[in-house]
Parts: structure tokens; C-alpha cells; sequence
């Protein structure tokens, strides 16, 4: 008998307790559906669609678009050419950075240095690019450079320059996950790979990089990533020159209003991300023996 | 000593800022000899065995491993070896990787397979065989810890050195590991260093026991003689179990001293050093030197209190008045019944020379030490 009410009751908890569980999710959920699902069902209607003839969607089922895309080949080699180079430029910047905070720097220096990476990142990366027009520009570094008689530098509108801004701009994305898997590695381990014989820098190639690559992997996809969608560094640092995915993306919705093709580039764009993602996941579960990488 | 020390310490001192970890430690362990590094923590015992494999630099003094002073020699080219706390085994490696780690950084490069069959051998020596592709994760506590040993052992180190290797193991493994770290030893015969702060494992494993205390060695030598022959009340009380119990000295006779205790019972007790009469001291008895017997048979008399049977032995707590609660232990004859019931007034007597009369150290805490073995059994 008691055995039995103990059961109802036990039941009547779990129910308050799923309520609760789903009246929490509630919010974030109506929120990804509303904002991220949606769009995207949307998206994918539109990219077998057609293009209305004044411009925008006009219902329709055809992989037109999709059969399309090689008109914007340029765009898109270029973007798999920007995106993966700046995210390995970001990456040699970033390592040794993370590597210093978490192993080398002073105890009580780790979070004022730290707070230093993050906080220019409070200010928005258009104003901060426009800091770096003017200071790869004309009146700035080159105008220096005059001065002590180096005549004729040009940085501004150079391949070099977009990679700076790239670099500079998604830093901290990188350095942070790298940052958290190197102060997590167990010290002792370091340890015992010198104890072993192994050199400090066999140390470092066999076990620190290793323990570290499911940061390294978040890093690099979380840019990467970012990455396939900019357009903002390359069009003020590039000079507009060079033409990108993201260019391509607000000239066929805002310009010329081809709507079903730039959802085809759009869903395209989607699914090398995921791709990226699956590669990522793999190699740092193969080498590290992580079960995951820390963004998904 | 003829043959070169396996390990040597000369006037090693390490500090930390103001803090003095290890004071002035000189020490000599002989080749293929089991030492165990003894103490509570904080003793100093583990930067010892920490400056021997690299990790820490001594402030003053040196350290040599088979004759060669090792100043500035980093761990990585020390012919040392070492099984860590907690293993530290690389967890992203198998079990092979993890044993052939050290044989891939020799230099000149051996052999592949020079590797994979020195690797084999040292997994079958810890009797692992066939676990080779095992995820570390996947191995119990007790398959890691072989996993460490082998690690360590398959480079043929001049010495192994053991941080506290079986800490985190359960009773019963534990005391088969001791057993098998001994054979290992015996077998392999190259020195090993053991640190730990548990007294049993320390007397039960090695051949040389070093007690370390405030960053000094208090007392080196063979387990019997630390725990026959304490060098102070600090290795007496730490070393074993025993009951202590405060007097004054009354009077002197060649190597015994009479020792007035509080309840003005004199006993004779055997003194370690020099002691002045009327000089406060602690005596020192084990529980297994008490003898019991009937009312009126001994020189102190109590009511037991607890009884703890054991099986082979029989252990009481044995209250005396106006001195304090004291532990003994009897051997149990099987057949013969002889067990006192708590609540039974016993006489306590003592083979002459057992007690040993200690200077009282500063701290005094002798009765809480006291009472410390009756929280334990009660």
C-alpha cells in the first residue's frame, strides 16, 4: 500500500519535473524556431524556386539555381581560399598567445592578460576596421614610414592587409577555446613525458599539441566558420578587389533581388560549414581521444 | 661502502621563498636496495624524490644518481625513472603507445620492432599481456597502476622512483601490489625509491626505511630497527602503534632510567639519549609488549573497557586510572578462551627494557595521542 503511493507520488514528481524542464526550454526554443528554423525552411523553399520577374520569390520547384551556382565559382573559390588560410593565420597567432596565459604567465597575471585579449573585442569590429583603414592607410603607417625615408610602402588594398584585419579581428575567438583545453591539460603529464626522455619540444609535439587539438579544432571551425560569411574586412581592408561569398550574398538579396539563387549560395554555404564542422570532429577525436569538439 | 651509491644527497636543502621544504638532508642509498621515503605530509619527502628525477632544483647541495652530480641535468636525461601519484598515464595514447613512449625517445632510434618487443615484455612482467590496445579509460585502478610500472621499468632505469603509487587503490589491491612491487624489485634488482606517508606500507615493502620530519631525516634504517629502536617520540609515535604515557625520571640505573608516572606507579624504561632526573618524559609502549593477566600480577592496573577480536590477535583498551586509556594487543590461542571482557579489571605487566623513555617534546600532546588510538577502536 505504501509501496503504491509512493509510486503516485514519485509520478507526480517526474511530471512536475518534465513540466518544469519544458517550461525552461520554452523560450530558447520558440526563440530558434521563430528566428533560425523558419528562415531556414524558408531559405531552402526559395533556393528550388524562381526568380520573380520584378524581382524577389516566385514559387516554384527547379534546381535551376542550384545548376547556377558556377557563375559564382570566383566567389566561392576565393572564399574557401580566404576562409581556411585566415583561420590557419589566426591559428599561429593564437597558439602561442594561449599557450603563454596558460602555462607560462605569472598565476596573478593569467586574468588581467587574459581580460586584455577580450576587451578590445567589446567594441565593434566595423569601427576597429575602420581604425585599421586609417592606420594602413596614406596619412598612417606608410606616412611613418616616409618620414624615416621608405618611400612609396602601399598596405592598404594588399592581400597582407585583409589577412591582418582577419587575424586581428577574430583573435580572441581563437586564443580562448585554445586557452581553456591547455589550462585544463594536466600538468603532471608534461612531467612525465620529460621523465620518459622526451625533449621539451617532443613534449610539446606529442602530448601538449595533441591534449590541446580539441581546442585548437573549436578555434579554427568557430573562424573558419565566421569566416565563409565575411565580407566586411576584405571589401574596407581589400579595396572591394577580390569578391566573397558574403559579397555575393547582399548583392542578389539587396541589389539585383535574385532571391532563389542567393538562397541556393546561401544553403551551399550551410552545408560546407557542417562539413567543416564533421572534419573538425573528427580529427580532434582521432588524435586527442576526445570524445567531442567543445562548440557542438 | 665500496660500491657507488645508487643515490646520493649532500647537505641537499630546497627552499620555497621563506619556506624550507627540505633542511640539509645527506643520505646514500645503496644499489638494488628498496627505500621508503616516510613521513606525514609536508615532510619534505616528495621534493626529495622529486630532485632526484629533475623536477625541482636543490637551493643548497647536491644530488648524485650513481656517482654523477646532477646539477643541470634536466629530467629527460636523468637514468631515472618515475611511477607518478594518480599514474599520470597519457590518456590519449593506448596502452602500448603509452608503455613505448619512453623507448621512442631514445636516441639513436631503436627499431620498430625492437620497440613493440620490449614493450610486450614489460606489459607481461605486470602481467598485462594482451592489453596492449586498451584505452587507458578503460582499465581499472589497479591495471593502471601496472600500466605506470611498466612505463616506467621497460627504459631499465639505474633507479625507479615511487610517488606514493598505491594511494589510490583499495585495501586489498593494495596489499597485493605491495607484494608484487617487492618481487618486481627483487627480480629486476635495481633500486627503488617509494614515497609514502602510510607506515605500514613503508615497513612492510622496503629494506631501508628513511622517516623524514619538518624537512629532516629523523631516522634511517631497517623497518625492525625504526620500529624496535625509535630514534625519538616522533618516529615512536608515527611509526606503528604505541601509547605514551608522561613521567618524570626518578632515577637512573646504566641504560634504565626510573620513570614516575602521573598516577606515581615507577616503571623502568630503557632512554634513547642522555636524561637529567626530574626531567619530564614520555614513555613509550607498544600494545603488543603489554602482557595481561589476572588482577594483581602486574606493576599497572585497569578495567578494560573495549575489545576488538581480531581473529589471531585480540586487541583492548585497557583504562588506568589516573593515567588514561591504553591500547594492548594479545596473540589468541586458539582453544584457549583466554579473552578479558570489557568491564574485567586486568593487571598490565611488561618485559624489562620494552618501555623506551623519550625527552617530552614541546608540543605535549601526549594523553590526545593517547586518546587519538581509543577514538579509533572505540
Amino acid at each position: 500500500m505504501s509501496a503504491g503511493i509512493g509510486a503516485v507520488s514519485m509520478h507526480g514528481n517526474r511530471f512536475r519535473h518534465n513540466f518544469l524542464t519544458a517550461l525552461l526550454l520554452a523560450p530558447a526554443t520558440a526563440w530558434l524556431v521563430v528566428f533560425l528554423v523558419l528562415p531556414f525552411i524558408a531559405i531552402a523553399v526559395f533556393s528550388v524556386g524562381e526568380r520573380a520577374p520584378e524581382g524577389g520569390y516566385q514559387a516554384a520547384f527547379t534546381l535551376a539555381q542550384y545548376a547556377n551556382l558556377p557563375a559564382r565559382a570566383t566567389a566561392f573559390w576565393n572564399t574557401m581560399l580566404l576562409a581556411p588560410v585566415g583561420a590557419l593565420a589566426c591559428l599561429l597567432v593564437a597558439y602561442p598567445v594561449a599557450y603563454y596565459l596558460a602555462l607560462r604567465a605569472p598565476q596573478r597575471w593569467r586574468l588581467i592578460l587574459l581580460a586584455l585579449v577580450v576587451i578590445p573585442f567589446w567594441t565593434s569590429l566595423l569601427m576597429r576596421t575602420y581604425a585599421w583603414m586609417y592606420i594602413l592607410g596614406g596619412r598612417g603607417i606608410p606616412a611613418l614610414l616616409a618620414f624615416i625615408g621608405i618611400e612609396d610602402v602601399r598596405l592598404i588594398n594588399t592581400p597582407g592587409a585583409v589577412l591582418l584585419g582577419i587575424v586581428y579581428g577574430y583573435l580572441p575567438l581563437m586564443i580562448l577555446p585554445i586557452y581553456v583545453s591547455l589550462e585544463r591539460l594536466d600538468r603532471r603529464l608534461l612531467e612525465a613525458s620529460a621523465d620518459l626522455g622526451a625533449t621539451p619540444l617532443s613534449t610539446f609535439l606529442g602530448v601538449t599539441l595533441k591534449l590541446s587539438l580539441p581546442g585548437v579544432m573549436t578555434g579554427f571551425s568557430l573562424v573558419m566558420i565566421l569566416l565563409l560569411g565575411e565580407y566586411l574586412i576584405p571589401t574596407l581592408l581589400g579595396g572591394g578587389k577580390v569578391f566573397f561569398i558574403g559579397n555575393a550574398l547582399v548583392d542578389l538579396f539587396l541589389q539585383s533581388r535574385n532571391w532563389p539563387f542567393g538562397s541556393a549560395i546561401a544553403i551551399t554555404l550551410v552545408a560546407v560549414s557542417v562539413v567543416v564542422l564533421i572534419a573538425a570532429n573528427r580529427i580532434s577525436t582521432r588524435v586527442s581521444g576526445a570524445r567531442r569538439v567543445d562548440l557542438i | 661502502m665500496t660500491a657507488v651509491p645508487d643515490i646520493e644527497f649532500r647537505g641537499v636543502t630546497k627552499r620555497y621563498g621563506a619556506v624550507t621544504a627540505v633542511s640539509g638532508i645527506d643520505l646514500a642509498v645503496p644499489p638494488s636496495a628498496f627505500v621508503a621515503l616516510l613521513g606525514p605530509s609536508g615532510c619534505g619527502k616528495t621534493t626529495c624524490l622529486r630532485m632526484i628525477g629533475g623536477f625541482e632544483q636543490p637551493s643548497e647541495g647536491q644530488v648524485f644518481i650513481r656517482g654523477q652530480d646532477m646539477a643541470g641535468t634536466p629530467p629527460y636525461r636523468r637514468p631515472v625513472n618515475m611511477v607518478f601519484q594518480q599514474y599520470a598515464l597519457f590518456p590519449h595514447l593506448d596502452v602500448a603507445d603509452n608503455v613505448s613512449y619512453g623507448l621512442r625517445q631514445a636516441r639513436p632510434r631503436l627499431s620498430s620492432r625492437e620497440i613493440g618487443q620490449r614493450a610486450g615484455e614489460a606489459l607481461e612482467m605486470v602481467r598485462l599481456a594482451g592489453y596492449g590496445g586498451r584505452k587507458i579509460h578503460e582499465l581499472s585502478g589497479g591495471q593502471q597502476q601496472r600500466v605506470a610500472l611498466a612505463r616506467a621499468l621497460v627504459n631499465k632505469p639505474a633507479v625507479l622512483l615511487l610517488d606514493e603509487p598505491l594511494a589510490a587503490l583499495d585495501k586489498k589491491l593494495r596489499t597485493d601490489m605491495q607484494i608484487e612491487l617487492q618481487n618486481l624489485q627483487r627480480d629486476i634488482g635495481i633500486t627503488f625509491v617509494l614515497v609514502t606517508h602510510d607506515q605500514e606500507e613503508a615497513l612492510s615493502m622496503s629494506d631501508f626505511v628513511c622517516v623524514m620530519n619538518g624537512g629532516r631525516i629523523v631516522q634511517l634504517g631497517q623497518p625492525s630497527e625504526i620500529y624496535d629502536e625509535p630514534a625519538d617520540l616522533f618516529v615512536a609515535d608515527f611509526v606503528g602503534k604505541t601509547n605514551l604515557l608522561s613521567g618524570t625520571v626518578a632515577g637512573q640505573s646504566g641504560d634504565l632510567v626510573d620513570v614516575a608516572l602521573a598516577d606515581g606507579t615507577v616503571i623502568a624504561a630503557r632512554k634513547r639519549t642522555a636524561l637529567q632526573k626530574g626531567e619530564t618524559v614520555s614513555v613509550s609502549l607498544r600494545p603488543e609488549s603489554l602482557s595481561l593477566g589476572a588482577a594483581g600480577s602486574g606493576p599497572l592496573k585497569g578495567i578494560v573497557r573495549n575489545r576488538i577480536f581480531l581473529g589471531s590477535t585480540a586487541e583492548y583498551a585497557i583504562e588506568v586510572q589516573g593515567i588514561g586509556t591504553l591500547l594492548a594487543k594479545a596473540d589468541h590461542v586458539i582453544g584457549h578462551g583466554n579473552l578479558f571482557k570489557p568491564g574485567e579489571p586486568v593487571a598490565i605487566g611488561f618485559a624489562t627494557g620494552t618501555p623506551l623513555a623519550f625527552p617530552e617534546t614541546k608540543n605535549n600532546g601526549t594523553n590526545q595521542r593517547v586518546n587519538q588510538h581509543v577514538e579509533i577502536i572505540s
